[in-house]
């Protein structure tokens, strides 16, 4: 809220400035208008996002967060969550960030093919992607957190592609790669020590969305037969649907809580060594001024 | 100007304190660092082809360096001259040919093995890294101490003088502070070869200057045998113990600056290094001699022998003198310091540009009617279309 505030703001202070002095009068006018339907956009979308959070916190009441945290099967359920977060996060980054550096350096004709292959786990519907691992999957690996966990690996290879791809572009990686070589890097240490620090920002970005897609997911976990946390409120909601909502509105925070800590730590880091700023989705290259101001 | 002047004096002067220093350098090098004592690194590039597809990047193109000399490539963008470092520096491998330090052949090696420092154009420091810490990179890869790499971090920041910036992250210094902290970085490994690939083209002129004159006073103490490309004629004749001018893949002349610039071995070498008129003339019936402005001189070879042709002189050749009923009117006069250039108006809408000194410059007032010839010497001659 404050953010987009303070936009506006900027946005406001920019007219001001620009505007002809002839003819004042009607500029202030047209950017008040402007600025009245900003504010009606922005309560009607806040509305629909907020009611039902409230309705939400209305029916749990106080009393169900208390209980939450003693209720059987929470902790469990949040315990496969996280782990099945670290191993899709350890994965699908072991996998995209060295394939997306190599294709950038050495294959550049085949962003746009990799771009479209990695669009397919969006179109195709989880419950067929599923189905289709299921039948395939050994009998040792089903119904275990390990299959899922590769299984959400193909999910959130759209998202890590797209955020270091992002980030590859922001900075001169044919450059810095030859400098790190030249200086007899090898490649794991060209990757670790250059390229994947100065990429902070979009590894974040990567990291955000990995993390909010695997404690979010449940159609794939469901028909996995893993409870993990979604599927757990979905569980408990039968037997006891004020604990259950309040779980969910507890994960919501929490998760908010979480991805807004990255946030700030990597904008604190990308200030000191001059990167982009840090945003949840993307990764804006030339962000000195704003940093500064 | 500064190239028409400074370039014949210079490098003749530089040759001899390299000689001399190279040793000497050699020698403090060895006891500051403890390093063994290093009598220079030769390398030589022998008939290199590098194909990209259908074109010859470069076509059998061969170049001694002899230890602690610097070397510039010079030609125009496309020439092969930046194929020829990436080659040498590993980043790229050439069709045929081969690579040899200190006589051996580098092919097979990896970039990261070839114990070779180099300054990139497009700044090249790690964002993440202050300025001590990207310096002490290449001794960290090389498993040097903690504490010694910063000393010796340290000590390099100090040589190209930014020792106060060495806290600071690369996006808080300027362009040619980048550049030198990509210096100190690239000398920090005390690399058998040098290589600087246009190190100086993203900087302004005065940073440029300056740098300039640092990097080869450096070079020159260490003694570190350094290969320079550049396609600023003034950068590689003011640096460079010798030039090699780059066309189409291939060397049209290497010499020392002053050789390059006095006798051309080509045409294109003539028109490519300083300032050059081309005057139309006549050639002889066998076309070892040709005639301009009413004077017959020799041809050097390698022109056309018959049909229209250009000959190519500098402008501090050609004589100039007051005249009622002269060849040519003053146009425009420029005073450049000690010389003054006179741009004179031929018939024929020719215009040609004479540089006298300035003290014998006061009667060239625009309009004045003045008398151009040229010297006796033998000249080059370019088909006249071209």
């Amino acid at each position: 809220m404050a953010a987009i505030g303070e936009y506006a703001k900027q946005g406001w202070i920019r007219r001001a400035i620009s505007a002809p002095p002839g003819n004042p009068g009607a500029r202030v006018s047209r950017s008040g208008r402007f600025a009245a339907w900003r504010w009606v956009i922005m309560i009607i979308a806040g509305a629909y996002f907020l009611l039902p959070l409230y309705s939400a916190l209305r029916f749990a009441g106080v009393s169900g967060f208390g209980s939450v945290f003693t209720t059987p099967g929470f902790g469990a359920a949040l315990w496969t969550s996280i782990q099945i977060s670290a191993m899709t996060w350890v994965i699908t980054m072991a996998l995209m960030v060295p394939t997306t550096i190599y294709v950038h350096l050495r294959l550049p004709r085949l962003r746009v093919l990799l771009e479209s292959i990695t669009i397919l786990p969006i179109v195709i519907p989880p419950i067929v992607l599923t189905l289709g691992v299921l039948q395939v999957a050994p009998l040792d690996l089903k119904a275990t957190m390990w299959l899922l966990g590769i299984e959400y690996v193909i999910l959130a290879m759209p998202f890590a592609y797209r955020a270091i791809d992002a980030g590859l572009r922001s900075i001169d990686l044919k450059t810095l790669t030859e400098a790190a070589g030249n200086l007899g890097a090898g490649w794991f240490t060209t990757i670790w020590r250059v390229i994947l620090p100065n990429l902070g920002t979009s590894v974040l970005s990567a990291t955000v969305l990995i993390v909010a897609l695997c404690l979010g997911e449940f159609t794939m976990a469901s028909l996995n037969l893993v409870q993990t946390f979604p599927v757990w409120i979905v569980l408990f909601d039968q037997e006891n649907a004020q604990i259950s909502t309040s779980a969910s509105i507890l994960a919501l925070v929490v998760t908010w809580l979480f991805l807004m800590l990255i946030v700030t730590i990597g904008t604190r880091r990308a200030r000191r060594t001059g990167a982009g700023e840090v945003t949840l989705f993307t990764v804006s290259a030339n962000t000195t001024t704003i940093g500064e101001s | 100007m500064a190239t028409n002047e400074a370039a014949p004096a210079r490098p003749a002067a530089a040759t001899d304190v390299a000689a001399t220093d190279v040793a000497a350098a050699a020698a403090v090098v060895a006891a500051t660092t403890g390093a063994d004592t290093r009598s220079g690194t030769s390398v030589s590039l022998r008939e290199l082809t590098r194909v990209f597809g259908a074109t010859r990047a470069l076509d059998g193109m061969s170049l001694d360096i002899a230890p602690g000399e610097l070397v510039a490539l010079l030609g125009p963008s496309g020439c092969g001259k930046t194929t020829a470092l990436r080659i040498v520096a590993g980043f790229e491998t050439a069709t045929s040919g081969e690579v040899l330090v200190d006589g051996n052949d580098v092919q097979g090696v990896p970039a990261a093995r070839r114990d070779m420092g180099m300054v990139f154009q497009s700044y090249s420091l790690f964002p993440n890294m202050s300025a001590l810490d990207n310096v002490a990179f290449g001794l960290r890869m090389r498993k040097v101490g903690a504490s010694a790499r910063r000393n010796k971090a340290g000590e390099l920041l100090e040589m190209v003088g930014l020792s106060a910036q060495a806290a600071q992250f690369p996006h808080q210094l300027s362009g040619g502070q980048q550049q030198r902290v990509a210096l100190a970085r690239a000398l920090a490994i005390e690399p058998q070869v040098l290589l600087l690939d246009e190190p100086l083209s993203a900087l302004d002129a005065k940073v440029r200057l300056q740098l300039r004159e640092q990097i080869r006073t450096l070079q020159q103490r260490l003694g570190t045998t350094t290969l320079f490309v550049t396609h600023d004629q003034e950068e590689a004749l003011s640096m460079a113990d010798r030039v090699g001018v780059m066309r189409a893949g291939r060397l049209e002349q290497v010499a020392a600056p002053d050789e390059l610039y006095d006798n051309p071995a080509t045409a294109f070498v003539a028109e490519f290094v300083g300032t050059m008129n081309r005057i139309p003339g006549t050639l002889g019936s066998d076309g070892s001699s040709v005639t301009v402005l009413g004077t017959t001189v020799p041809v050097q070879p390698g022109g056309p022998s018959s049909g229209a042709v250009n000959a190519l002189i500098r402008p501090e050749n050609l004589t100039i003198t007051p005249a009622e009923n002269g060849n040519g009117i003053v146009f425009l006069r420029t005073f450049l310091g000690a010389v003054s250039r006179i741009t004179v108006l031929l018939s024929g809408d020719l215009q040609v540009l004479v540089d006298i000194p300035s003290t014998t410059a006061a009667a060239m007032v625009p309009g004045a009617s003045v008398a151009v010839g040229i010297p006796s010497s033998a000249v080059h001659v370019v088909p006249a279309a071209g």
